[in-house]
């Protein structure tokens, strides 16, 4: 890291460790909002892996936030007990796993469904694989939508919860804490959490852009004859690409349990996936401040638009509620943005090479 | 038997719709590449339209035939012009742009017309008025009606026309002649942007007028009823093999047939424990199945090896 760059990593780290703390003071609703664009970044840095780095389009990436998810849902609360004599033997308490062990676990679980699902793909291209991997989000929905008979799974449509609070090493996170006389509620708590999550993620995705992998996966993305004539072994490496993006997906379907305490299928709908794309695409494919500016702007710009829209809908006679107004601003958003910046908001500044090496021959 | 027979016609019903809409997208994607994920809506528009259409003209004494034809047409010029407009405002620009980019456009056309539906139509199932014989017609034990004897007709009759269209016809020549390399159509005295253009009226006619009949058959009519049925119309034309007219139709009679089998037999096969509510699998587990074996479709002869 040169030295100039390093007063702007300070105010950055200090601006968003205190951001909350700010937030909360106008009402915790600004700080949920914050934490769901959190969320939806670290969902799009992990798709950026798949679409971004290795080209390859993944319309189904919303079935591994589900999986991370629906285990995070199943091992910590009060369903499978219920449901099944057998388990309520084993666990006279009811089964509630600790996150700690429960994330590396959907890591796992999400990171293998992408590898098995990524291998039957590994001869489409494109399109092809697009609507296959849009085929498997949606098997898997209709699969929670109906786990429910004869055996309950899922619990269906209903959903499952209520799902236990996130606790690490005994501090929960579901609770109100004061430190130095400071009230931090849930909201703030699962902030620092989402937080380090994605600080985490940034720097494996930079990492891993600059590694021999990122690489091999950018070369395929540009040319995948090409990448296999200079010995790149391109099935290997799209299963690692689809199996590296769905473990970010399940980490933050954990997360999103957790936070939200409840889940229905419902969640994890096509329009989800179809969101995430467009927040990498909006941002600037394969670039990662790209995808993490496209992931706020479509997270949180909606959320913070249903403030303006009371007044809207008194103008127009109920006609335009929040919610529609909330659809008819993403859309024109997505819409508008393409067409004047067809490579996003913030692009990569060479776009379709490998990281930036400037050779100065002297 | 009885029940296969029956479920033969349901799914020849299903698959002639599937067929209609999947045209819509293989001609887009076999001129432009792009997969027009707005085409689904254009459906639930004409639908929409031809619903107001009914509503208003049903107690006006005119003959049920005629309200359902005139809302047919309706539905096809309006739907015509929203699509010509959608190709020219979000599509066109982008002809040269990285391939995602009109992607994105093409979800955010389909959100954007299914919140316009909802503002214009409010956002409840409307139930769409009864205005053809509805007797069933026994065919062998199953029995079929007015309606979907329609519905088989008009598919037949519109899939003919457009086979003849694209394989005798100036206009036709001219397509397939773009798709092929539009550079070289253009040389040849083509005006690539007029037969896109053309290419999008016709996806849009073919998708008003199986929106009108969806609606008819279903006896409903909403905001949100475009989405499942493109979605099952692209993975029919994919399934057939994108860019591939008698593919698209293929795929999407076969994909009407698997789904109505699958929904009719899925209960008795796995005695009772997965109910016809897993429906809406069957299409992308034929869909994976056949790709993981022929990656370029039934019919398709195209190595899929764009990026």
């Amino acid at each position: 890291m040169k030295d100039n760059k390093l007063p702007v990593f300070l105010a950055a780290a200090v601006a968003l460790l205190i951001l909350p703390l700010v937030a909360q003071l106008f009402g915790n609703a600004w700080v949920r909002i914050i934490d769901i664009a959190l969320l939806y970044v670290l969902l799009a840095l992990g798709l950026n892996i798949v679409v971004g780095y290795a080209g390859l389009l993944d319309l189904g990436y919303v079935a591994f936030y589900a999986v991370g998810a629906y285990i995070f849902g199943l091992l910590a609360s009060g369903h499978l007990t219920e449901t099944f004599p057998a388990i309520a033997a084993m666990f006279p308490n009811g089964l509630h796993l600790p996150i700690l062990l429960v994330i590396p676990l959907a890591a796992g679980v999400a990171g293998l469904a992408g590898v098995l699902l990524g291998a039957p793909t590994l001869r489409l291209r494109g399109d092809y694989l697009a609507i296959v991997t849009l085929g498997f989000g949606e098997i898997i929905r209709v699969f929670l939508n109906n786990l429910d008979h004869p055996v309950n799974i899922t619990n269906g449509p209903k959903g499952i919860g209520p799902i236990d609070s996130m606790h690490f090493f005994g501090f929960d996170l579901g609770q109100k804490h004061v430190l130095f006389g400071l009230e931090i509620p849930p909201v703030t708590n699962y902030y620092y959490v989402f937080l380090a999550l994605v600080v985490a993620s940034v720097v494996i995705c930079y990492r891993l852009e600059r590694s021999r992998i990122g690489r091999a996966w950018m070369a395929i993305r540009e040319d995948e004859i090409a990448a296999k004539a200079m010995g790149i072994n391109t099935r290997n490496m799209k299963l690692l690409a689809f199996g590296m993006g769905a473990t970010f997906g399940g980490v933050a379907g954990v997360m999103f349990a957790g936070y939200q305490s409840f889940i229905t299928p419902e969640a994890f709908s096509l329009q989800e996936s179809v969101m995430i794309v467009a927040m990498v695409v909006l941002g600037g494919i394969g670039h990662i401040p790209g995808v993490i500016v496209g992931a706020v702007m479509l997270a949180a710009l909606p959320e913070v638009l249903r403030y303006v829209a009371g007044p809207l809908q008194q103008m127009t006679d109920g006609r335009l509620d929040a919610s529609i107004l909330r659809q008819l601003l993403i859309a024109l958003a997505m819409i508008a943005i393409m067409l004047a910046r067809p490579r996003g908001l913030w692009p990569s500044p060479e776009h379709g090479k490998a990281a930036p090496t400037p050779v100065t021959v002297k | 038997m009885e029940t296969f027979i029956q479920q033969i016609i349901n799914g020849l019903v299903l698959g002639s719709m599937y067929a209609l809409v999947a045209l819509g997208y293989t001609m887009v994607y076999g001129i432009i590449n792009l997969i027009n994920f707005a085409h689904g809506e254009v459906l639930m528009v004409g639908a929409l339209v031809s619903w107001t259409i009914v509503t208003a003209l049903s107690g006006s004494g005119l003959p049920g035939w005629l309200i359902m034809l005139i809302s047919l047409v309706a539905a096809i010029v309006i739907c015509s012009a929203l699509n010509f407009t959608i190709e020219k405002v979000a599509y066109r620009p982008l002809r040269s742009a990285p391939r995602l980019a009109p992607l994105i456009t093409a979800m955010g056309m389909s959100l954007l017309l299914q919140t316009l539906a909802m503002i214009i139509w409010k956002p409840t199932i409307k139930s769409y008025p009864i205005l053809l014989p509805t007797e069933p017609i026994n065919v062998f034990g199953a029995v079929i009606n007015t309606v979907q004897i329609l519905i088989l007709v008009i598919t037949a009759v519109t899939l003919a026309s457009l086979m003849y269209l694209v394989n005798y016809t100036k206009l036709g020549r001219a397509m397939r002649a773009t798709a092929e390399n539009p550079r070289v159509a253009g040389l040849m005295g083509v005006r690539p942007d007029m037969v896109i253009s053309a290419t999008f009226i016709i996806g849009a006619s073919l998708a008003a007028i199986a929106g009108v009949m969806w609606a008819a058959n279903y006896g409903s009519a909403s905001h949100t009823m475009g989405f499942l049925p493109g979605l099952k119309a692209f993975t029919a034309a994919v399934f057939g093999g994108i860019g591939n007219l008698a593919g698209a139709m293929v795929g999407g009679i076969a994909l009407g047939i698997i789904e109505a089998l699958g929904a009719g037999y899925i209960g008795a096969l796995t005695g009772g424990v997965l109910g016809s509510h897993y429906q809406d699998i069957f299409a992308f587990i034929v869909l994976i199945l056949v790709l993981t074996l022929r990656p370029s479709g039934l019919l398709g002869e195209r190595v899929a090896d764009r990026a």
